[in-house]
């Protein structure tokens, strides 16, 4: 590859013991420490050494479930977990260059937490956090909160999820209005006049939306970063319109090279469309991953997983079995399709987290298209954005 | 006396939002990076403190209309500053204040179950309830909750929590991957709560955490904080720092233990208290005049002044005498965001007392400020602090105290390095921990030891 090759940028999303429902079962896989510190700061720190951009934390508001929008009952997988941005702020200090990313499910948390929340992982990370948002139209999920009643869906294309990305947008917008709502340098610490801070350069966000105002501003100063990123998963037309108003990176399921380009094309006339055309987006393709040295150790592994699970293995994402070499053929095919990284979904931590760290990224970085040491001290450093004016004090300029 | 020495419980509040923070100092630091939490949590902890305490903010505080910005301002998200400070200490219990105005309680016990589980066994909660609209416009839920509801909303609050903790057996986690059993039971986390406040029903996914539930804190003195207190807190945040005042309270509080069947020492009384030392007495007195200057500004004054007197007094000279007009009345509008205007119930009597103070002792409005809201509870040498501490806990005046120094993060260095041997050498305070939880250092009993927490449901 030529220097000025764009780097490809890589994730790991991490969940439970992996991806695959069985994972658990294999003896690589920690299952009863899945509640512990200790086991999310191995995982991270494993990704940490393989200098990947960062890690998601998958989260969610009930407990997890083979079905789509019910709870399956099933005890032969693994349930529960702990809150992902307390996870992320707990490996924060003991981590010092990879992105942190928490999700957040939008539809029944609150904006101004999410706000001060993500803006401190900020701070305790000194600039590496950032923040996948997510929606739920579940109904158990909505009976934990018993706020609000969310009608019944019985197919992904339905108003009602319309009407929840929209929300979503909204609850995106406040978050970043009130990462926004301080200046840079509104703390003066004037002794002269007895000032702490310059109130001219706080701001309140004055948010009014169809289903939920904010005043501001934050109580948080603005984080390292300005704005930490934004993330968001999406499958759909109306999902890609979240990504293109509001986020920093859209993570995308492409299955082959011709639907990264549909998918790609989509997206970036739906960022012009916002009037975004300008703006660093990443997409990211996310992959499950079985990776092994040989390929049919790969092969082997997912249908004894498969087996023990008692059903095939299926997932939103293409699911790749194979080498780390053919991984990275694939990679870089998908790259030339316009993907600029890839969120890889380990099908077992133990196992296929080190065979990415360990195996894949030395792979891409003898091709020459991936880093071979950090190069910067943010995760928006990592991925080439630069650090936003503040939207208030352009205003006030 | 025959009465063993009681121990004494020592914690350490990060200072906060409040003119007593002296941010003008050149010692003084960032009350907002990562470092100085880490700073002061290992100084806490290196003391061998029972816990840190964070308070919470969720709107700026406004006077006359505009952001005040006199004092620090500002402050990172509790939750997630206590979920790092788990990373850089080991048995420092994580004591955070969470509203229960503007939360559900299924988003609160996760999180506070997670921080369990990611402490191992080190998270407390003090409850506290909000009700103005004010503090209302930052949220979804808006509004405003009439006063008469907030403690019923807040027990609510704590009993639907405690419901979700308990809604996971501790062996519930089976994860024997021969069998391919994760779950020993489908309906792990089952709840179902119907009440005034909450109507909510399905299964909390978070697993029991290493203390079953954190520990409870309640702060806040009127009747109905003083009861709830006793019937579900494990301890309370007072601000009774002066010997009668605490012995009182003291009293009070425990006497109402026997009613919800609850034994003396299951609710620990621990006031916020505020220090300064010296090499000497005569040292640190001096140094605690010019700290009360620090902290009280001539503008500071004026706006301190206003909250009783609930008009714009910026015409005032705060070198000067009181103001001879009297406070407005009505509806308090001047400052917004702000617990301590409530201490002046009745604003004319206290215009009228502060009057004569100042008349008597030939104060400036500021002198007044400085003599009447700010004097540190403890002042003097390493030895006079030890001995007046622990004078406060064998005559059950308190059972320990929540430290706040006026000095962010370094304010707890000396008295971690000079007080903390004395007490450790009179045999009143521990020299190692108890065990790895924070009801260990409290002295708490654990809700799985007991089987009292395991309602079935």
């Amino acid at each position: 590859m030529s220097p000025s090759s764009p780097a490809l940028h890589l994730a790991v999303a991490l969940d439970g013991t992996g991806w695959h429902p069985a994972s658990w079962r294999e003896a690589v896989a920690r299952p009863r420490e899945v509640f512990t510190a200790g086991y999310w700061a191995d995982l991270v720190a494993e990704a940490e050494r393989g200098l990947l951009d960062f890690v998601t934390f998958e989260d969610g508001l009930g407990l997890q479930s083979s079905h789509f929008l019910d709870l399956d009952g099933r005890t032969d997988q693994v349930r529960g977990r702990l809150d992902a941005v307390l996870v992320a702020a707990r490996i924060a200090p003991l981590t010092r260059h990879i992105g942190l990313v928490p999700t957040t499910v939008v539809t029944h948390t609150e904006p101004f937490h999410i706000s001060k929340a993500i803006a401190t992982l900020d701070y305790v990370s000194t600039g590496r956090a950032g923040l996948r948002v997510q929606i739920t139209a579940r109904p158990n999920e909505a009976a934990h909160f018993g706020r609000r009643a969310i009608a019944r869906i019985d197919r992904y294309e339905s108003p009602v999820v319309t009407d929840l990305f929209e929300e979503a947008a909204d609850y995106v917008e406040v978050v970043r209005r009130l990462w926004d709502s301080w200046e840079d340098d509104a703390e003066i610490r004037d002794v002269a006049t007895g000032r702490f801070i310059d109130r001219d350069k706080l701001h309140y966000i004055d948010f009014q939306g169809r289903h939920f105002s904010v005043k501001g501003p934050s109580i948080t100063p603005r984080p390292p970063q300005g704005q930490p990123v934004v993330t968001a998963l999406a499958h759909q037309s109306v999902p890609y319109r979240l990504v293109a108003r509001q986020a920093d990176i859209g993570y995308v399921t492409p299955h082959d090279a011709g639907q990264a380009r549909a998918t790609v094309a989509e997206i970036r006339a739906e960022q012009e469309a916002a009037g975004r055309a300008g703006e660093s987006l990443h997409i990211f393709g996310d992959l499950v991953v079985f990776l092994d040295d040989d390929p049919a150790a790969a092969a082997a592994r997912r249908e004894r997983l498969d087996t023990l699970a008692g059903e095939p293995y299926t997932s939103d994402a293409r699911v790749f079995t194979g080498t780390p070499a053919q991984l990275a053929d694939l990679l870089e095919e998908l790259r030339a399709a316009g993907l600029t990284g890839f969120r890889l979904r380990p099908a077992v931590l133990g196992h296929d987290l080190p065979a990415i760290t360990r195996g894949l990224v030395p792979e891409l970085q003898r091709r020459g298209v991936f880093r071979r040491a950090y190069e910067a001290g943010t995760l928006r450093g990592l991925l080439g954005l630069a650090r936003p004016a503040n939207r208030y004090a352009a205003a006030t300029a | 006396m025959s009465k063993p020495l009681k121990q004494i419980h020592l914690a350490a509040h990060f200072p906060g939002v409040n003119n007593t923070t002296v941010w003008s100092d050149p010692k003084a630091g960032s009350h907002i990076e990562f470092s100085s939490f880490a700073h002061f949590a290992r100084t806490a902890e290196r003391a061998k403190f029972d816990f840190l305490f964070l308070a919470e903010g969720l709107r700026l505080r406004e006077q006359g209309g505009t952001i005040y910005d006199l004092d620090v301002v500002g402050r990172p998200d509790t939750f997630t500053v206590l979920a790092a400070l788990a990373a850089v200490t080991e048995h420092l219990g994580l004591t955070g204040t969470i509203n229960s105005t503007f939360n559900e309680p299924y988003e609160v016990a996760r999180q506070f179950a997670s921080l369990d589980h990611l402490s191992g066994g080190r998270s407390a909660w003090n409850v506290v309830t909000s009700w103005d609209a004010f503090t209302g416009e930052n949220f979804r839920r808006g509004g405003f909750l009439p006063q008469q509801e907030r403690y019923s909303r807040a027990k609510e609050f704590l009993a639907t929590a405690n419901e979700l903790f308990d809604s996971w057996q501790v062996d519930e986690i089976v994860a024997d991957p021969a069998s391919g059993t994760f779950l020993r039971e489908a309906k792990a986390g089952a709840f179902v709560h119907t009440g005034q406040h909450f109507d909510i029903h399905g299964q909390f996914n978070v697993p029991r955490s290493p203390q079953g539930r954190p520990v409870i804190f309640q702060a806040g003195d009127s009747e109905e904080g003083r009861e709830f207190a006793a019937s579900d807190a494990d301890a309370i945040f007072s601000r009774y720092a002066t010997l009668q005042e605490g012995q009182a309270f003291y009293t009070d509080v425990k006497n109402r233990l026997a009613k919800y069947g609850r034994g003396h020492d299951q609710l620990k009384i621990l006031p916020a208290a505020t220090f300064v030392l010296g090499d000497t007495d005569a040292e640190a007195e001096e140094l605690a005049k010019q700290v009360r200057r620090q902290q009280v500004s001539g503008a500071t004054a004026i706006k301190h002044l206003e909250f009783v007197w609930n008009r714009d007094l910026s015409a005032y000279d705060p070198d000067g005498p009181l103001p001879d007009i009297d406070p407005d009345v009505g509806e308090h509008h001047i400052a917004r965001g702000r617990a301590q205007v409530r201490m002046y119930r009745d604003p004319l009597a206290t215009a009228r007392a502060w009057r004569e103070l100042a008349a008597a002792n030939n104060w400036s409005i500021r002198d007044l400020v400085i003599n009447t809201g700010n004097r540190q509870n403890f002042v003097g040498s390493p030895e006079t602090i030890a001995r007046t501490l622990n004078d406060f806990v064998q005559a059950d005046a308190s059972d320990g105290f929540i430290l706040v120094p006026h000095i962010t993060p370094g304010g707890l260095d000396a008295f971690a390095d000079t007080v903390v041997p004395l007490l450790q050498e009179q045999g009143v305070f521990r020299t190692e921990y108890e065990g790895p939880t924070l009801r260990d250092h409290l002295g708490l009993a654990h809700p799985d030891d007991s089987g009292s927490a395991r309602v079935a449901s």
